[in-house]
């Protein structure tokens, strides 16, 4: 039998990323606006209680994070472990195992949540049972990735590889130890950890979560798109490891800037900022050696839209990255922290950076795994790639004003030291900015429901590859 | 405490060491990673280096010296950090050279802050409840005071909420004087009623039909005469016309004020179920100065008493009410 590539489980991931982007998308638009009419989902009746804000807002950040975001690293990685070392998965059982396994725990998480069943740490709120299948998966997953590279034909890892594997091991330390808690009962479990230390490990947890999956591993992604789809060599092999060395050691400190001026020690509140302010470094690296792999091609970005898109991906990064560091600042964070500035700040990256990458990325695989020459319609590309752009930008504005008038009008003193404002104004004056926001979200979701569209034509008129032949390793 | 603030988190040396060493190693890998890639600039006209291995057809690597903006940054950033551990804490239990401690700032700030309004606050101290109140001056400030402080509980229009007194109608639980009210925010007050005085609902019923007969209000006669014999347990705090005893803070119930609803079903639920309120003490919080333009501010809402020709009490309110309350409860 010919060698060929496992694009199966490819496909798999790649269509459920579509299918959970939408569906994550949705319910954060449903959020969005409850933001602005409290009592939205109330008509519903019995229902109301499953659609409440403290019920569905978690399972916004799980669907887009593990569902959405997952789906498509794990369809991206897998697609180009195999490509970048010239050989097939390891084990095309252990790859069904690791799709199924984890819309399995897609599926619990938007069952579960919706029923109030939480731990109550973000972004881990999924019970223990659901913890533990999440850890089976994940070393399912490694042993995956881990064992075709170690196959490979080629002599050197690929550099998109190494970041793969870096945010699959420490995705793996950081929900296991996060998630080490005592059961109860088969939905209730209690943290292990108390007090500040909870809160510590938390924040650990949560923030290299944004390191490591929403950063790390989507520069992987880019690692291996933007060079294929610009054409174009990467810029340098030196400044790949400068920034991905400096990364890895740099972001593991970060999380204590979730928790400035609280109990937490000053010894620890400190590292946290400073290690923050010194991720820029690393962080622009990988946004430098993106943007300069264009050099030489930087006309390809007129006409091509899936180009547009993992460059604007990568100008987000660079932005959020920037803006991050900043708002670790102690000084800044008083003013920043607690308020709309955060949700900006998360979404310029989480939408501008995480999102655009992986449907630039996307868009540039499904017509691969079907067996086309491109997607359907490449117009359609570019109108959703503007219906992103202005979405986010319309998000991220919106809630930069909202989140700085908000913390000026709660830090505001009159001359005997009252507050000027009570809160009920402060949320008062939040109303246009949230409509601002819920619009560019909602531009945002229906450029989702613009490539579904664009996906399914694709898929109708193509027909699935299963026989990529792997070429012969060409040697060093 | 404060002098060596980052000492006790540590439960031990081994993990100050520990986590001092990490730090340290952090930084100088990055420094170390950052120099052995830095190379000479490309020449004019140079070409970058393109490495060897290609992968999945056409994948392959310049090698670029880094760019020298971003490699001088990476630098300062290091450096900023390296400064900003040697004067504040962050490595293990080394307090840092200026021995900067949040504890210490906040108190700091604290004291300021609390000096510049205290030169705003502190002219009224010196005046007496009554003037301060007639000053428009000092109402403003109090009517900041009492949004910030009191609203949540009282109300924006101070007229109070079901279990939250009305400040403002000129019947008060504990004294509408100046010094009344100074106490009830400065010290706060509890008020504690014991249910089941009238034994079951019925009693209950029968008792609330008599309190309504007391006030004047339409009631069912012949429920009220058979309370009427219940009430003698009442009558310890309320006195035996209802008119209760301000003093000890226990309520008039003849009046219109009803703290928790005057209708039947609710003086039944307060007989039955008993209440128990509580105004917390402002104080320690707020200090003097706060405590005595809020005096004015409620003074001024239009219920405030002038105070009596002659001290009317030998004890302090507050004393009063505790052991009167005992006396209460015991019967």
């Amino acid at each position: 039998m010919e060698a060929t590539y496992n694009y199966k489980v490819v496909r798999q991931f790649a269509i459920m990323t579509v299918v959970w982007g939408i569906v994550g998308m949705l319910v954060g638009v449903i959020l969005s606006a409850q933001l602005i009419w409290p009592t939205l989902t109330e008509a519903l009746g019995p229902l109301a209680p499953y659609l409440s804000y403290g019920r569905i807002r978690p399972l916004h950040t799980n669907a887009v994070i593990f569902a959405f975001g997952g789906s498509a690293l794990f369809a991206t990685s897998l697609y180009v472990v195999q490509r970048t070392c010239q050989t097939r998965l390891l084990s095309d059982g252990l790859a069904a195992f690791v799709f199924w396994g984890w819309q399995l725990v897609i599926v619990l998480a938007a069952v579960t949540l919706p029923l109030g069943i939480t731990t109550s740490k973000e972004y881990a709120e999924l019970e223990w049972p659901i913890d533990i299948l999440i850890a089976v998966v994940w070393v399912a997953y490694a042993v995956l990735f881990f064992g075709t590279i170690i196959k490979r034909k080629t002599q050197h890892i690929y550099v998109a590889n190494w970041f793969f594997g870096a945010y699959i091991v420490t995705i793996a330390l950081l929900h296991i130890v996060n998630s080490m808690e005592f059961p109860v009962t088969l939905t209730k479990s209690y943290s292990m950890y108390a007090g500040v230390h909870d809160a510590m490990v938390q924040w650990w947890y949560g923030h290299n979560a944004v390191g490591f999956f929403l950063t790390t591993a989507f520069l992987g992604m880019m690692y291996y798109f933007v060079p294929k789809q610009a054409g174009r060599p990467i810029f340098s092999y030196r400044l790949s490891i400068v920034h991905f060395w400096s990364l890895n050691f740099i972001y593991m400190w970060a999380g204590p800037h979730h928790l400035l001026y609280t109990a937490l020690p000053d010894w620890a509140q400190s590292l946290g900022m400073v290690f923050s302010l010194m991720l820029i470094a690393p962080s622009w690296g990988g946004m430098m050696n993106g943007i300069m792999t264009l050099s030489g091609a930087w006309h390809k970005l007129r006409t091509d839209p899936i180009l547009k898109f993992l460059i604007t991906a990568l100008s987000f990064y660079g932005m959020s990255t920037f803006e991050g560091p900043m708002m670790s600042v102690k000084t800044v964070n008083a003013l920043s922290h607690y308020t709309e500035w955060t949700i900006g700040h998360v979404h310029s990256g989480a939408l501008g950076w995480v999102a655009m990458i992986s449907i630039g990325s996307l868009y540039y695989l499904i017509p691969r795994l079907f067996g086309r020459e491109e997607m359907y319609s490449v117009k359609l590309i570019n109108t959703h790639f503007w219906m992103s752009t202005i979405g986010v930008v319309l998000y991220i504005a919106a809630l930069w004003i909202a989140g700085v008038a908000q913390g000026l009008m709660w830090r505001a003193t009159n001359a005997d030291g009252t507050l000027t404002y009570s809160f009920a104004q402060s949320v008062n004056a939040m109303y246009p900015f949230y409509t601002i926001r819920l619009i560019g979200g909602t531009l945002f979701f229906a450029g989702m429901l613009l490539m579904a569209y664009n996906v399914w034509k694709t898929v109708a008129a193509g027909k699935a590859v299963n026989d990529a032949r792997i070429p012969e390793a060409v040697a060093a | 405490m404060i002098a060596g603030y980052a000492v006790p988190d540590f439960v031990s040396d081994f993990w100050h060491y520990y986590i001092a060493a990490f730090t340290i190693l952090g930084i100088l890998f990055s420094l170390w990673i950052l120099k052995s890639q830095t190379t000479q600039k490309l020449a004019p006209g140079q070409q970058a280096e393109l490495m060897h291995p290609t992968w999945d057809g056409d994948l392959q690597e310049l090698n670029n010296p880094l760019p020298r903006w971003w490699m001088w940054l990476f630098y300062l950033l290091v450096a900023f950090g390296i400064v900003y551990l040697v004067l504040y804490p962050g490595v293990g239990k080394f307090g840092g050279v200026w021995n900067w401690s949040s504890a210490d700032a906040y108190k700091q700030e604290r004291e300021r802050i609390d000096a510049e309004f205290n030169r705003v606050l502190a002219p009224f101290l010196g005046q007496d409840v009554m003037t301060v109140a007639a000053n428009p001056e000092a109402n403003k400030m109090g009517k900041n005071l009492f949004m910030t402080y009191c609203s949540q509980c009282h109300g924006a229009d101070a007229k109070g909420a079901k279990g939250f007194p009305d400040l403002t109608d000129g019947l008060w639980l504990f004294g509408g004087d100046p010094d009344s009210i100074h106490a009830s925010i400065a010290q706060g007050r509890v008020a504690e009623m014991p249910g089941g005085l009238a034994g079951d609902e019925q009693g209950a019923r029968e008792v609330a039909n008599y309190v309504l007969a007391l006030g004047g209000k339409p009631h069912d006669a012949g429920l009220a005469a058979v309370g009427k014999e219940k009430y003698a347990a009442c009558a310890g705090c309320h006195g035996e016309d209802g008119t209760g005893m301000p003093a000890a803070g226990f309520p008039n119930i003849v009046d219109d004020a009803w703290q928790y609803g005057g209708t039947e079903a609710a003086i039944i639920e307060s007989i039955v179920k008993g209440r128990k309120g509580g105004m917390p003490a402002q104080l320690e919080a707020l200090g003097e100065a706060k405590v005595h333009l809020l005096t004015a501010y409620v003074w001024g809402l239009g219920g405030g008493l002038r105070p009596a020709p002659a001290p009317v009490e030998e004890a302090p309110m507050v004393e009063s009410a505790g052991e009167a309350m005992e006396e209460g409860a015991a019967q």
